[in-house]
This record gives structure tokens, C-alpha cells and sequence, in this order.
């Protein structure tokens, strides 16, 4: 089974790096570009067929390691 | 004083810790690898400055949750001093020691210069050394500085006269929220700080705003 966790910046949270990514966007010349919120993509193997157990683990990996919660929302997806 | 410098791999200011340790402290530290899971008495536990595993996931994430930090861990909770610099501030903070975390500087740029700090609270082994109010020298050297916390736990925290140090007004270098460069847990028995008073203990170095730290925990052991 395969998992994607997305961790984003919570709302409110101040993005240094995402804005100089909306910077150098504009200088390339992509008008139109509101306001970018960079992060961190996993994707993780797991062994076994059990989804909800699957999420259940996840969570906990999120809770310990992947996220930093004090800045940091986390998605879990499991991929087909 | 038996103090302990726990090193991690990309560790690189646990030299310099070790020196002054040794010139203020009367002997070498004892070093302790971040494998281990043995933890010699200590009056004192130093997580040193550097970029352990290379700031890979987080600055401080990995080596939060290596074998010795649960042994730090317990000592802090035994009520045994724990002081963390630059990457070690990174550190407690992601071992839940300490309130907050260290974000990406508000600049994008590495700061390497000195700066000027208010000591907030002399009230603790690490800070009874200084005048209260007192405005000391310090050297910083971070890529991760700014210092972050929801507002809830800011007011927390400021109330609680956690804040240990603050860049002096107009010398925050890294966009820190109310320009904080130090914190104590509840207790005022751990403390993180991003500058390096280790670096500014002997003439040599250009002052000796950094030897009170260490002399007061030196008292205390």
C-alpha cells in the first residue's frame, strides 16, 4: 500500500520561503500569481491491506515525527 | 562541575562548548554520543550548536528523537539543568522540552554577527549571574532563528517570565516573535538560546559577556 502525507504550513503562520518563491514567479513573468505557501510531500510504502490501520499509523507518524504541529497541518492520502 | 555535551552527527559547536566548560568549569565536560543510552550523572546537560543530521525534515527533528534524548528527557523532568544552543535550542524544542519552535529566518539569509541581548529574567540557574536588565554582547550564527509560537502559548510564556532573552531593541536578527532569543521551560530548569555565550568567555574572543552563564550554573552545581 502506498500513502502520500502532505504537511503544510498552518494559516497564519509566516512564510518567508514561499514568499520568494511568489517573488521569483512574478520575475519570470507568470502574472496573476497570488500569494504561494510552500511544503513537504511523503510517500510512504506500508506493508499490509488494512486502510483504516494503515491511517491509524500514519497519524501516529505525523503526531511524532513528519509534522511539527505547533506550525504544521498534515493530509493523509492513500494512494490506489 | 560534571556536565555533559551530548554530540549528534553534523554536532560542530561541541567543541567550543567543551572549551568553556573546561575553562570555567574547572574540568572536561563529559561527551556523550546520541546513540547511547547512558547518561552519566550530571549537574549540567549541554546540547551543542551545529546542524545534526544536516537540518534534514526540520532543524533539530531527527535528533530529538534519538536514544538520548529520552535520557535527557528524564533528567529534565528529575529537574537537572539543560541548556541548549543554537541547533540545540532547535533540538529541545522539538523534544517538547521547551515552548515553540525555530522557523527559516524571516530574511531567508544565514546570520553570522554579533548581537545585543536583554537578559529578561535572572530568576535561574543559568541567568542569576547577570544584572537584571542587563544588556550583554553575544555572537549569533543561525540559518533558523525565528522563533515562533502561537499567541496563546506567547502570552503563556511571557507571563510566566519564560523569555530568558530578548535581541536588544532594533538588533532582532531573525524576524523572532517579541524579539525572542531565549526561553526557559516552566521550571526555569531548561533553557534554549540561539546566540552562543560560549563563544565569548575569554578576552580573546573580544569580551566575556558569555562567562556569567556558565559561572552561575558552575555556583548552582
Amino acid at each position: 500500500m502506498k500513502a502520500r502525507v502532505t504537511v503544510t504550513l498552518k494559516a497564519g503562520v509566516l512564510d518567508p520561503q514561499g514568499q520568494a518563491i511568489q517573488g521569483s514567479l512574478k520575475s519570470l513573468g507568470f502574472a496573476g500569481v497570488g500569494a504561494v505557501r510552500q511544503g513537504k510531500v511523503f510517500d510512504i510504502l506500508l506493508e499490509g491491506t488494512d486502510e483504516a490501520a494503515a491511517r491509524a499509523d500514519l497519524t501516529r507518524m505525523c503526531e511524532a515525527l513528519l509534522a511539527n504541529t505547533v506550525i504544521e497541518n498534515y493530509a493523509i492520502e492513500i494512494v490506489p | 562541575m560534571n556536565a555533559t555535551v551530548i554530540v549528534f552527527p553534523g554536532s560542530n559547536r561541541d567543541r567550543d562548548m567543551i572549551a568553556a566548560l573546561t575553562a570555567i568549569g574547572g574540568k572536561p565536560p563529559r561527551v556523550v554520543w546520541h546513540q547511547s543510552d547512558a547518561l552519566p550523572p550530571s549537574d549540567l546537560i549541554v546540547v551543542p550548536g551545529g546542524f545534526s543530521y544536516g537540518d534534514y525534515l526540520r532543524s533539530g527533528a531527527i535528533a530529538a528523537r534519538s536514544p538520548i534524548m529520552q535520557k535527557v528527557r528524564e533528567r529534565a523532568e528529575a529537574g537537572v539543568p539543560v541548556l541548549g544552543v543554537c541547533n540545540g535550542f532547535q533540538i529541545l524544542t522539538e523534544a517538547g522540552l521547551l515552548p515553540g519552535v525555530l522557523m527559516r529566518n524571516a530574511s531567508l539569509r544565514f546570520v553570522c554577527r554579533e548581537v545585543k541581548l536583554s537578559v529578561e529574567n535572572t530568576d535561574s540557574v543559568f541567568t542569576s549571574g547577570y544584572r537584571p536588565g542587563a544588556v550583554i554582547r553575544c555572537p549569533v550564527a543561525h540559518h533558523d532563528g525565528n522563533y515562533f509560537t502561537d499567541d496563546e502559548t506567547l502570552a503563556r510564556i511571557e507571563g510566566e517570565g519564560q523569555v530568558a532573552f530578548r535581541y536588544a531593541q532594533g538588533t532582532n536578527p531573525n524576524g523572532s516573535r517579541n524579539d525572542i532569543a531565549g526561553v526557559f521551560n516552566d521550571r526555569r530548569t531548561v533553557l534554549g538560546l540561539m546566540p552562543h555565550p560560549e563563544n565569548l568567555i575569554e578576552n580573546a574572543h573580544g569580551g566575556i559577556d558569555g562567562r556569567p552563564l556558565f559561572e552561575a550554573l558552575l555556583k548552582a552545581a
